[in-house]
């Protein structure tokens, strides 16, 4: 899938996020990317639904809960949140939805800077496979894949879905 | 390379971080990046501090010789990581009542710890306990006799990287005593292996080891001439105990000859950064106007220990547990 | 006295006698203990034993200078029972045994309490060095003339220096009054310090504390001086330097009384050996440089280095299980001197005759002794080894109680095949093995 059309996805979530926030009467949100692809796509929406603070963004591999198993990865991008967490309504951001442990690892950290208010979660891809009681609020598609298949999003330019078979490494995350 | 290093497993990965010797430049430069992401925490603004890393691990700090500092820096990059922690102070003399460094050993493995921080008197104390503890143990060297504190060299490291980018083209100073050094010793190992241009070392004869040379450095005993054009200077800290050894004769002729001053520093590079391992003895090792000057870098080292023991920590207890021990021997 | 030790002929065998600069292949017959004749069997004699030693080398049992049996008082670590055992499976007949024991061998009563235990075991001559201060502190003469007459072969500082010079003049002028030899390890403690592997390249690199050179010549240049000035006869135990054989050598040319021995095991390893904290190889005086070991195996392939010594120091397994300064020193050793030795021989430093007289006329003249030949009337102390056995020492096949040994796993060609002690087999390979 090509950039234009992640691009169109990534809009169609700024829409419905925005739909959701005046529902929940929430008018100053704070977003936050998890990294890398969730980085990317937040960027995004962070543009298109011109929030004023700056994006903040999560590196996880602190909070991983398969540490003993796969040892300590060096953080190219370190964790930077240039806001106040607490009390805050938080849209917390990634590209891939599979089994939730990433979205938990994430919520870790958050509440390791402070307690937020809400958290809202949007991801660009939702797939099966949930291990933990997770759901996103908002997804930009949700495409139908045989057990075992492989997405995963590129970038950062130009943005663009790959499928395929699964690889050996593919994150279990 | 020493025979019988035990620190890495099969697969290249760290188990035991006893000594720099041994270890090759990308494992060096991976605890540095580690490090570089761990200190990145404490720029964060966190309400908690601590990451939840090695939450469940119990890691004993071992202390047969008392240091109140490295112990609590090893004490708290442990709890950073969530980590229990023991403390244990093993007085030698208890330990010379009759239970054996062994004995005590084996009792801690009976407690389920999973990591030793070990700082002993004795030159090979750290080697030693790796090679009798339970296999499932890591020990990371806190510093043993004259020999070893590598974690100690590589917030060292971290503080010249975050300040000159690329080791290759540093000149380095070490100035004191390196004899008596295990901060000088694994300071030359971690330097070299990290590819700097050229490491010196500065010292009256009665404080340099025999042949140091051979240790992979130039000698000076002109401090001078010595930092002469380095990009960095480490002042070592002196032992009282080296005036009644009669290797010097005082003080003041000490800091005559070797202590640090802002005119004689002019003689360095104009960015050069000073470093010393504290605590210092002021108007010994260096004035007060060179410890708390621009060049100094000093406090900016404590803030790395922590990071860099935090690095090795979680690199030896996240490792295959399954990989085979290289060994050596 | 004939159930005991039978009438023996070992026939067909190369008998090498150094003393007697015999190297043929021939017999020896054996009586009452002694020996009776080399070559043809004497008129009447019938030997209820016949040994055929084709193939391999006969030679007068082993005399070893320095051999610690830890008996009295460290027993925990070896006793005489075990060691002479062990001595006679490694062709050793005669071992001195130094005064450190507990207690100290400055009494004669000490010194019969060893004797008595060496005569129930009956494997080994055991002898000793007395002490040359009380206690071996240092501070006061021991009872030299009286413990000479009790049959001591000299006496010795074991492993402590004597207090100070003057002290040091006084003991030897003392001993020399006596006719008593000396027996010193030359070191000087405050240069030595805290020393405990050589000072170089692996004390600088592991920060171990230096056991310099100069440790060892300050003190041989002071015992030089000492025994010039008072005619005092020295031998200087287990010289680890260069420089120290050079001195002795000089000294020694100048018509001073002096002989010096090496411990095997300076002849084969090096600083380099203690690499890794390697406390197998923590030992006193520290091994040295490459250079003062091949300077050591020349003096020793030309005689100015008259006795191979063991310097046996068994340890309890716990002895070496330390951090490496805080290990404790020494080699179990018994049985690795006669084969150390040979890989001299196979090396080419040495002939098989040269490198057999310094482990048995070379050790027995420094020590005044009538053992380590084959004279007749002598005592039958009898070492056969086949020179061309190959074997693989290994913690099993070492018979002494320390199994403290570095060579554990090393390759070695010559094995003794029989030890006779005073006419009795006391050792004979089990061959099936």
């Amino acid at each position: 899938m090509q950039e234009k059309a992640i691009v169109d996805l990534i809009d169609g979530m700024a829409a419905e996020l925005k739909t959701r926030l005046q529902q929940n009467h929430i008018t100053d949100p704070v977003m936050i990317g998890i990294h890398t692809g969730g980085v990317w796509v937040a960027k995004q929406l962070h543009q298109t639904l011109d929030i004023s603070e700056e994006l903040g963004t999560l590196n996880i591999s602190f909070y991983r809960d398969d540490f003993s198993r796969i040892g300590l990865n060096p953080q190219v991008d370190p964790s930077n949140i240039p806001f106040e967490v607490e009390n805050r309504h938080l849209i917390l951001v990634d590209d891939v939805l599979q089994t939730g442990r990433t979205i938990r690892a994430a919520m870790n950290e958050i509440f390791d800077f402070g307690r937020p208010a809400s958290i809202m979660l949007a991801t660009l891809i939702e797939k099966d496979g949930r291990e933990l009681p997770i759901v996103a609020d908002v997804v930009g598609m949700k495409p139908t894949l045989k057990e075992g298949d492989y997405i995963s999003l590129t970038g950062p330019s130009p943005l663009t879905l790959v499928f395929g078979k699964p690889s050996k490494d593919s994150e279990a995350q | 390379m020493m025979k019988g290093n035990r620190q890495t497993n099969s697969k290249g990965q760290l188990k035991h971080f006893l000594s720099i010797d041994g270890l090759k430049r990308d494992l060096l430069v991976e605890i540095l990046n580690n490090a570089e992401s761990f200190t990145s925490l404490a720029r964060q603004g966190r309400s908690v501090k601590k990451v939840p890393l090695l939450r469940g691990k119990t890691i004993t700090n071992l202390f047969f010789e008392s240091s109140t500092r490295t112990r609590t820096t090893f004490e708290l990059a442990a709890k950073r990581l969530s980590a229990d922690v023991l403390n244990l102070n093993i007085s030698t003399s208890a330990t010379s009542k009759g239970e054996s460094l062994l004995d005590t050993l084996h009792n801690l493995e009976a407690m389920h710890c999973d990591m030793f921080v070990v700082r002993h008197a004795s030159s090979g104390a750290a080697h030693f306990i790796a090679k009798h503890c339970a296999p499932h143990i890591s020990v990371i060297n806190a510093g043993d006799g004259s020999h070893s504190h590598p974690t100690q060299a590589m917030l060292d490291m971290l503080t010249i990287r975050q300040h000159k980018g690329d080791f290759t083209p540093l000149r380095v100073a070490i100035v004191g005593d390196i004899l008596h050094s295990r901060v000088a010793r694994s300071q030359v190992l971690a330097l070299n292996t990290l590819g700097v241009s050229e490491v010196r070392v500065i010292a009256p004869r009665t404080l340099l080891p025999f042949d140091a040379r051979a240790l992979g450095v130039h000698v000076y005993h002109d401090l001078i001439e010595g930092i002469s054009d380095v990009d960095v200077v480490i002042m070592l800290r002196l032992q009282k105990e080296r005036m009644s050894g009669a290797l010097l004769p005082t003080e003041a002729e000490y800091f005559k000859l070797y202590g640090l001053t802002e005119e004689k520093l002019k003689h360095a590079k104009e960015d050069v950064i000073v470093m010393h391992p504290g605590p210092i003895n002021r108007g010994v090792e260096m004035d007060s106007a060179v410890a708390d000057g621009k060049h100094s870098v000093i406090l900016e080292q404590v803030s790395n220990g922590i990071a860099v023991r935090m690095a090795i920590m979680s690199m030896c207890l996240g490792t295959h547990q399954d990989a085979d021990m290289e060994d050596t021997v | 006295m004939t159930a005991q030790s039978p009438s023996i002929s070992i026939i067909n065998g190369r008998l090498i006698d150094p003393a007697n600069s015999i190297d043929e292949v021939t017999d020896i017959h054996i009586s009452q203990g002694k020996v009776l004749a080399i070559g043809e069997k004497p008129s009447g004699f019938e030997a209820e034993q016949m040994i055929d030693a084709r193939d391999k080398v006969v030679c007068p049992g082993l005399v070893d200078l320095s051999a610690r049996l830890r008996e009295p008082g460290l027993e925990f670590k070896a006793t005489i029972g075990s060691e002479t055992r062990a001595a006679a499976k490694a062709g050793i007949t005669t071992m001195i045994c130094p005064p450190d024991t507990d207690p100290v061998i400055d009494t004669p009563a000490v010194m019969e309490l060893i004797r008595s235990k060496a005569k129930q075991s009956a494997f080994a001559r055991v002898l000793c060095t007395a002490a040359i201060s009380k206690k071996l502190e240092g501070k006061e003469l021991s009872e030299m003339a009286e413990l000479a007459e009790a049959g001591c072969v000299g006496v010795s500082n074991a492993y402590k220096p004597l207090g100070n010079t003057l002290i040091e003049r006084r003991a030897l002028e003392y001993a020399s009054t006596f006719g008593i030899k000396v027996f010193l390890k030359a070191e000087d403690r405050h240069l030595r310090n805290q020393g405990c592997v050589h000072e170089g390249i692996i004390a600088s690199r592991l920060g171990l504390p230096g056991f310099p050179e100069a440790a060892e010549t300050v003190a041989v240049a002071r015992d030089i001086a000492l025994a010039e000035s008072t005619g005092a006869t020295l031998h200087f135990q287990r010289i680890s330097t260069a420089k120290s054989v050079r001195k002795i050598n000089r000294a020694r040319h100048d018509g001073i009384l002096l002989s010096m021995d090496v411990a095997a095991h300076q002849l084969h390893l090096t600083e380099m050996d203690a690499d890794g904290f390697n406390t197998a190889c923590h030992v006193d005086p520290p091994l040295r440089t490459l250079r003062d070991r091949e300077v050591l195996r020349q003096a020793v392939a030309n005689g100015d280095i008259q006795a191979i010594c063991s310097d046996h120091q068994p340890h309890e397994p716990d002895a070496k299980e330390h951090p490496f300064p805080d290990s404790e020193p020494g080699i179990s050793a018994l049985e690795t001197l006669l084969p150390l030795t040979l890989k001299l021989v196979q090396e080419k430093v040495m002939s098989l005759p040269e490198a057999l007289h310094r482990l048995t006329a070379g050790p027995a003249d420094i020590a005044g002794l009538p053992y380590g030949r084959l004279d007749a009337a002598s005592s039958a102390d009898i070492c056969i080894f086949d020179p061309e056995a190959h074997w693989i020492l290994n913690e099993d096949n070492l018979l002494s109680q320390g199994k403290n040994s570095p060579f554990i796993n090393w390759e070695f060609t010559g094995q003794v095949t029989h030890t006779l002690f005073e006419g009795r087999i006391t050792y004979q390979l089990d061959e099936s093995t």
